[in-house]
């Protein structure tokens, strides 16, 4: 079984270096890739002092296609499961092994670490908690299941979805336009509860009006993704 | 009307000068400026066919001719930019296809050249 974990970081020297040491103690000889979205600071240097390998994108691709870079890496290099974890330390590496597991024992396509299964939804803004409530409305007719945290990005998918992912992946705001792509597929997702931290340094770039632009950009995503056909593939 | 037909025969005379130069100049590839063209050339028809703008009034439903070349013109150029943003989606694409080659070669070229240093 190989097992790789993924960080998409871009600007997070402040975090990213203890995420790669914090995930090592947790999975020791577990491969770490950095895929660094063209960082303007030390990312790329602190992670490999790290101990993690550098995806070094050479220019900027968002989230979207940052992630999708790595899944295409990890396909090629013939990993069976691949978990995505934030670069800015919000999301605890000690939860890996349980997505891992669920992913293995369940049989599913991929697993989501949800704040709100079990959890309270802590450290979480009211912009992200509205449009949290707002996309669980939208996705449990389209999913036929409820989805209790469809922004996060704390994600496990096994080979299946790494194949579809690497061609076929949102490239601005993946999490939430991901699990229509599977749906599509009739492939299966498991929400495992989680805990998640304040980030650890750094700043988001969310502000209101980005809510309002992301809430649009998704919701339009979404019915993309269902109205889509496949003939043109990257 | 007749001042209206003048403008907009100056003025698709100056598009179709200004796509021409442009596409001698290899500032705009051949493929790209055939829309601008078209355009250019029935702007040109509709002005110097002052019938067809008689008739166009009535067969789009207002009643001013005006009008009528407005809706005309914004028809034409809606056509255009929908095509002009087929092309930008369809090169957003490749560049993020090609830098996450990119992307993925060096990190295979790293790779081998650390094996091969043992």
């Amino acid at each position: 079984m190989k097992l790789l974990v993924l960080i998409p970081a871009f600007n997070e020297e402040g975090a990213v270096g203890s995420v790669i040491r914090e995930v090592q103690a947790v999975l020791p000889g577990t491969p770490v890739l950095v895929v660094d979205d063209c960082s303007k600071d030390a990312t790329v240097t602190v992670a490999r002092k790290a101990g993690a390998r550098v995806l070094a994108a050479p220019y900027h691709l968002g989230l979207g296609g940052c992630v999708q870079a790595g899944y295409r890496l990890a396909y090629e290099l013939g990993y069976d499961y691949v978990v995505r974890v934030d670069g800015d330390g919000q999301h605890d590496p000690r939860y890996i092994p349980l997505v891992l597991e669920t992913l293995q024992r369940e049989g599913c396509e991929m697993v989501i670490g949800s704040r709100f299964v079990n959890g309270a939804g802590e450290h979480t803004s009211h912009a992200r908690g509205l449009a949290i409530i707002f996309f669980r409305a939208i996705l449990r007719p389209i999913l036929g299941k409820p989805v209790h945290d469809p922004t996060s990005g704390f994600v496990g998918v096994n080979r299946t979805a790494l194949e579809v992912f690497s061609h076929t992946f949102p490239l601005e705001y993946p999490e939430i336009e991901a699990l229509v792509v599977l749906q599509r597929r009739r492939f299966r997702f498991v929400e495992v509860p989680v805990q998640m931290r304040r980030r650890q340094a750094g700043r988001s770039t969310i502000t209101p009006l980005k809510s309002i632009y992301y809430m649009l950009h998704v919701l339009l995503g979404v019915f993309v993704n269902i109205l889509k056909m496949e003939a043109k593939r990257r | 009307m007749n001042q209206m037909l003048n403008v907009l025969t100056v003025f698709s005379i100056l598009l179709l000068a200004l796509v021409l130069v442009s596409v001698r100049r290899a500032r705009i590839r051949v493929e790209y400026s055939v829309s601008w063209l078209l355009a250019a050339a029935l702007l040109l028809v509709i002005s110097q066919w002052p019938g067809l703008l008689t008739r166009l009034p009535a067969w789009l439903g207002v009643s001013d001719a005006a009008l009528a070349l407005v809706m005309v013109c914004g028809g034409i150029f809606l056509v255009v930019l929908y095509r002009l943003s087929l092309v930008i989606s369809d090169l957003k694409d490749s560049n993020v296809a090609l830098i996450q080659r990119v992307a993925i070669l060096e990190y295979r070229l790293e790779s081998s050249k650390e094996q091969s240093n043992g």
